[in-house]
């Protein structure tokens, strides 16, 4: 595989896609939707992140050994989050143990 | 990367068969896919340092929704805003430093390197004046922490938070700032090539990193909460 030059319109249109987004999460900030604030804001934060991810750090053109990497360490990150909230949002539910 | 792994016969064992190339490499192909994947292992670490510190905050959001709330509405989501598009904005720069690496446009990477560099320092004295803001609003914690509402123990939770969390960012851009002036002074003696310019690749991806914790910091510590009443 040789060295993969992004042609500049890719960067352009990603740098377009996240200063809408970002414009986007700030305005929908200041609508009250209940709990689909929080939903919405990670969400957009989310495809910014893989937007990001994918084009400027070149992850979609990388070899497959760095992608599987980067999935494992978001793997981990997500036993951590899920295992540790598992935890802490289920404590209460016994009321015996209380 | 599988046409890495299997090592190619050199001519003469021992010595690298392209000029640059370093001797425990068989191509320059091999070395500049090595670094990358070095960095994406450090950055991995990064993901579960910065990870255990948003674990932390979701526990205790979950906890302390109300006070939670409460203190986010007391950071400007004006200047969160501009900082997060001032960051997007130093990531294109970035891009753009490390796409004139790779077809050689020498000038073009010191400039986008100054800028983005610049935008760096914009961002960090955006947010010293946030800091500055707090420690006169006594919403810094410690033994001035005062917080004008209910559960003062708790909004100072957040925003003994806020500090931890953007400061250690703000500390990853100073670092950030300093490698990339490393570089300007490497690319001005004309160490880089198309060929060879894994260093600014590799800073860039650090750069990027960098970009994306605040991508998730902005929303959840200026955005989210603002109508839980």
């Amino acid at each position: 595989m040789a060295q993969h030059i992004v042609p500049r319109k890719i960067y352009f249109a990603v740098f377009t896609a996240l200063i809408v987004l970002t414009a986007t999460t700030t305005a929908i900030s200041f609508l009250d939707l209940g709990p689909w604030n929080t939903v919405v804001a990670l969400g957009i934060a989310f495809v910014k992140a893989t937007l990001v991810v994918l084009f400027f750090m070149h992850v979609k053109y990388s070899p497959r050994l760095t992608q599987v990497t980067i999935a494992g360490g978001l793997f981990w990150l997500a036993i951590m989050i899920a295992l540790t909230l598992s935890d802490f949002m289920t404590r209460g539910w016994l009321p015996i143990l209380k | 990367m599988a046409d890495a792994i299997a090592p190619a016969t050199p001519a003469d064992p021992g010595h690298a068969t392209e000029p640059g190339v370093q001797h425990q490499f068989d191509t320059m192909e091999q070395q500049r896919e090595a670094s990358s994947f070095g960095m994406w292992v450090f950055l991995v670490t990064e993901i579960l340092f910065f990870g255990g510190l948003f674990t932390v905050y979701t526990v205790y959001r979950h906890q302390y929704p109300r006070a939670f709330a409460e203190a986010s509405r007391h950071l400007d989501i004006a200047l969160g805003t501009f900082n997060t598009a001032v960051l997007i904005v130093s990531s294109l720069t970035m891009a753009l430093a490390v796409w004139s690496a790779a077809v050689g446009r020498r000038k073009a990477i010191v400039v986008f390197l100054l800028l983005t560099m610049a935008l760096g320092g914009v961002f960090l004295g955006v947010k010293a004046v946030e800091y500055t803001h707090k420690f006169h609003d006594h919403l810094v914690p410690g033994p001035s922490f005062h917080f004008p509402g209910p559960n003062p123990g708790n909004a100072e939770l957040f925003f003994s938070l806020y500090f931890t969390m953007t400061g250690l960012h703000a500390a990853h851009m100073i670092i950030g700032i300093g490698i990339l002036t490393v570089l300007v002074f490497k690319t001005r003696k004309g160490r880089y090539t198309p060929e060879y310019h894994n260093p600014i690749e590799v800073s860039g991806l650090y750069w990027h990193f960098v970009d994306i914790v605040w991508i998730f910091l902005f929303p959840l510590l200026y955005l989210i909460g603002r109508h839980i009443h």
